[in-house]
């Protein structure tokens, strides 16, 4: 914006005609060059989807959701332990962390004064802890929950620690969600006499589930890919079972396939591909889902 | 003015009072219970400064902080241990600047091509397909660059020795792919935030897209850029799967992305799942290294949030 | 009720309202002058039984005096009508008769808003008691985004109110002069009604909470003008059951229907910041005929604006 150049017109110069419009190789070449910077990360999406699906193609069979994890024999091994395991946790991080992540949600939106430093700090606090690195959280889960709270390294202790992870997240979208929902509604409601409560409860939520119900599947499928806080949390032993309760030991598919991708075997190499397509698969269904509640149920005012 | 009143208003006795008729303790329960909720989060913030502080200090008790700060020597994990932290600390840097060297220059440019150039169809497709390279997850990029991209680095590798298999250089490029996304779609928000009137000023004097984008838009948008590549920072830091898979295990001291190299992560990563008793020190370590990873990403968010609330405060 | 039940065929005929888009054409030319059009039939106005007493009201948006020092006097089942450019703070006086200025943060009333005897600012107040006597009608139509029957109900079930739901929800859509047209179909979305259907359901379910107070802000200014004439004619009949307040930015609309009339302005002070402030308050027929402010004469015959 500085680069001011000043030019004399020459004195007898003719108008220039408003001819059509002029090629600029300037402005092409620069238009070309974002266009790539965009391709970038859309080819390497590409690239990974197949080499993956190709490296897995040998193993993508019923012996990957029928059988146990197996360290001698790699054409045996499955992952049925990571995928019932998966579901266990994930269930319950859903359980633990969507009830209070739209509860701390509409405290925030609908009864938090912005000025009150409390609700200052709050709102900090949750953009901080989105950011915070997942290992942190692993931390915090064995030393607090599975040393201090000696709640062990079972499914408990790891739902536990993933609520806590996609918290902010789950806050982070419900608030968006909510804050869609247009202030008419509310004053509608309060002008007829009804309470807060009653206004959030009859119209505001009701209006905003569709937003927090995509936001929410989209903070569970962050849960389901994540590993690293597991990997102090117990799941990286090789567990032939599943789990059967709360305080049950497990592992889960992203841990499952560290575990093979770690062997050296050229067959684990194979393995690991198969879960990778099982966990990818799981994660489209969810983001299909999510995609279809949104348009579903896109905005009607 | 008004016309005064002449008659004084109904007697009030004679009807309901606009008092509370009852106290409504559940409204109140109910507000109670959703700042509890609220709160949760702020526990959370405290339960990890609280499991972190006791066995750092422990840690501290027996390793000199300038031995943890200025040692060139890391083998927690060996039976003659050593303790300083600068092999982790400067391989979490070189791979954080080859991601950075990847994610900015290519984020910024999607993010300027949806914000200036892209029609409203077209950045409706764009944007989420760019999003879903942020949803995979990190266990994936991680094997994809251990066995696909140092394998074609070792391959096509121009000049002499190629890359070991464990190396930095494969995991900061994939690191960097995987940052993308957070890059472009917090720089388009601050571009996004620019008022058109800045940009009509600029095409009214016959300027170019191009030099409206890069002369105007991004100077305008650039504490909502700069935030953004701190956040891809911290995030690069913290990120765990890809350097424990692609990176390798052997803490060493060097500037070489093509040698094997372990990060901070890497290295709780690696201490925490193995079967460390409590009271053994190399537990103890684990939190140390926890405990400035923390205070590092900690500042790089603090900036992060901060620089946003600058443009925000500018534009909106 | 059986709302349920097939259409009833007579419903889909045009119901007998007055051909208006002619009668608006032969009022044309001068919709100024018909003074208490729409007030044929009704009393002589009055303030014999006020309602509300304002004093001394002040109201401050953060560190801005948006209305300074109002004083006035509203009667019972008197249409109201508060005019004035925009600007001048009519809304936020119409927003402290029901508390709604509660709900805007860094909002601050002094001053007393007393009805029947109460000053609703009174610590023991509550808003909530206040807003279920004191209903409002806003300047967009807002249904909430459920049936017709539902939004009707919502009031009534908010307030625990007993009595039969279906036959409160008819005789408020009746009193709203919408009953014929969505007896058929009260299963219906309310969006799908058109814009003054819409706000006709917002006067229905503002009533069907029974409150002793409509305050209107502006709810003609989203309407065409035969939409427009159907809630004139509805406020009209309303006035001989409930009071009526209206904030209107249109003269002639204050005109028609009103039998009070509170002209307001907005100081610029020396900053360049904008006060509203009540100039005259008088009956809409003096107010229109013979101000006695010569800011209101310039506003009404159209030199201010």
């Amino acid at each position: 914006m500085t680069d001011i150049r000043v030019t004399e017109p020459p004195a007898h110069a003719e108008p220039r005609k408003l001819g059509g419009p002029r090629f600029r190789p300037g402005e092409a070449a620069f238009r070309a060059l974002l266009l790539c910077c965009l391709a970038v990360g859309i080819i390497f999406l590409g690239v990974l989807l197949t080499y993956v699906l190709v490296e897995a193609w040998p193993r993508l069979d019923s012996r990957l959701w029928n059988n146990f994890p197996s360290i001698r024999r790699p054409e045996r091994a499955g992952a049925q332990s990571a995928i019932f395991g998966t579901i266990w946790v994930v269930a319950f991080t859903a359980l633990f962390c969507l009830p209070t992540g739209v509860m701390a949600a509409i405290y925030l939106e609908e009864y938090a004064d912005p000025n009150r430093w409390y609700n200052r700090l709050i709102e900090l606090n949750i953009q901080n802890l989105a950011a915070v690195p997942s290992i942190i959280y692993g931390i915090l889960g064995l030393g607090l929950l599975a040393r201090q709270l000696a709640l062990g390294t079972t499914v408990l202790t790891a739902a536990l620690t993933l609520s806590l992870l996609v918290l902010p997240v789950v806050i982070i979208a419900s608030r968006e969600a909510i804050r869609a929902v247009p202030q008419s509604i509310r004053q509608a409601s309060l002008a007829l006499g009804a309470t807060q409560w009653q206004t959030i409860r009859r119209q505001v939520l009701p209006a905003a589930i569709p937003g927090i119900a995509t936001g929410s599947i989209l903070a569970l499928s962050r849960a389901i890919g994540e590993a690293a806080p597991l990997l102090l949390l117990g799941a990286v032993t090789y567990v032939a079972f599943n789990p059967e309760g709360l305080e049950s030991a497990y592992t889960v598919l992203p841990i499952q396939i560290f575990g093979w991708i770690s062997q050296s075997r050229e067959e684990f190499h194979h393995l690991a591909a198969a879960a990778i397509v099982i966990l990818l698969a799981i994660l489209l269904v969810m983001n299909a889902a999510a995609i279809w509640l949104r348009n579903r149920f896109s905005k009607r005012w | 003015m008004s016309p005064p009143p002449r008659t004084a208003a109904p007697d009030p006795a004679a009807r309901r009072s606009l008092h509370r008729a009852r106290p409504r303790y559940g409204e109140r329960v109910i507000q109670a219970l959703l700042l509890l909720a609220a709160l949760v989060s702020v526990a959370t913030t405290a339960g990890i400064v609280i499991s972190l502080i006791p066995p750092t200090a422990e840690f501290f008790g027996r390793v000199d902080v300038g031995e943890f700060i200025g040692g060139t020597e890391w083998t927690a994990l060996f039976t003659k241990p050593e303790y300083g932290v600068l092999p982790l600390l400067g391989a979490t840097l070189l791979i954080t600047v080859i991601a950075l060297l990847v994610a900015i220059p290519v984020g910024l440019g999607a993010a300027i091509y949806l914000s200036e150039y892209a029609s409203t169809r077209v950045r409706k497709v764009l944007k989420p397909a760019l999003e879903v390279l942020a949803g995979v997850p990190t266990v994936v990029y991680g094997f994809f660059a251990l066995s696909f991209v140092t394998p074609l680095l070792q391959e096509h590798w121009p000049f002499g020795e190629g890359p070991d298999f464990n190396n930095a250089l494969s995991a900061g490029l994939v690191m960097g792919v995987m940052i993308i996304p957070t890059i472009a779609s917090l720089s388009e928000d601050a571009m996004a935030a620019v008022p058109d009137a800045l940009r009509d000023g600029a095409y009214a004097l016959g300027s170019g897209k191009r030099v409206v984008s890069v002369r105007v838009v991004v100077p305008a948008a650039l504490s909502g850029i700069v935030a953004a590549c701190v956040l891809g920072v911290s995030r690069a830091i913290g990120e765990t799967m890809i350097v424990a898979i692609a990176s390798g295990n052997r803490a060493t001291l060097s500037f070489n992305p093509l040698d094997a190299m372990q990060t901070m992560t890497g290295f709780i990563a690696q201490a925490g799942s193995g079967d460390i008793p409590v009271r053994s020190f190399e537990y103890k370590t684990i939190f140390a290294v926890g405990a400035l990873l923390f205070v590092i990403t900690f500042v790089m968010n603090m900036i992060s949030i901060r620089l946003v609330r600058k443009y925000r405060e500018v534009y909106e | 009720m059986n709302h349920e039940s097939a259409p009833d065929p007579a419903t889909h005929r045009q119901d007998p309202v007055p051909d208006l888009a002619a009668q608006d054409a032969s009022r044309g030319r001068s919709m100024a002058l018909a003074i208490g059009d729409r007030r044929r039939g009704r009393p002589v106005p009055s303030l014999d039984d006020p309602v509300f007493h304002i004093s001394d009201l002040d109201v401050w948006y953060a560190d801005h005096q948006a209305v300074r020092d109002v004083t006035l006097t509203i009667g019972r089942r008197q249409i109201t009508a508060m005019i004035g450019p925009s600007g001048c703070g009519k809304s936020t006086v119409i927003r402290c008769l029901n508390r709604m200025n509660d709900l805007i943060p860094g909002a601050r009333v002094t001053g007393k808003v007393v009805y029947y005897g109460e000053n609703l600012y009174d610590t023991e107040v509550d808003p909530i008691e206040v807003r279920r006597r004191i209903g409002m009608v806003f300047q967009k139509p807002n249904p909430f985004p459920k049936s017709i029957y539902d939004n009707i109900a919502y009031g009534p079930r908010v307030n625990g109110m007993k009595g039969n739901l279906d036959d409160l929800v008819e005789e408020a859509l009746t009193g709203a002069a919408l009953w014929d047209e969505v007896k058929g179909k009260l299963k219906a979305n309310a969006l799908a009604l058109s814009g003054g259907q819409q706000q006709r359901l917002c006067i229905a379910r503002a009533i069907a909470v029974r409150p002793e107070v409509i305050l209107m802000d502006e709810p003609c200014s989203a309407l065409d003008p035969i939409a427009t004439a159907r809630i004139e004619d509805l406020m009209a009949k309303l006035a001989s059951e409930f009071t009526i307040v209206i904030v209107t930015h249109n003269m002639q609309q204050a005109a028609r229907i009103s039998d009070y009339t509170a002209f307001f302005t907005a100081d610029v002070d020396s900053e360049g910041v904008r006060h509203g402030r009540l100039v005259e308050y008088d009956t809409t027929e003096k107010i229109f005929e013979n101000p006695a402010d010569p800011r209101t004469e310039g506003y009404i015959t159209g030199r201010f604006g």
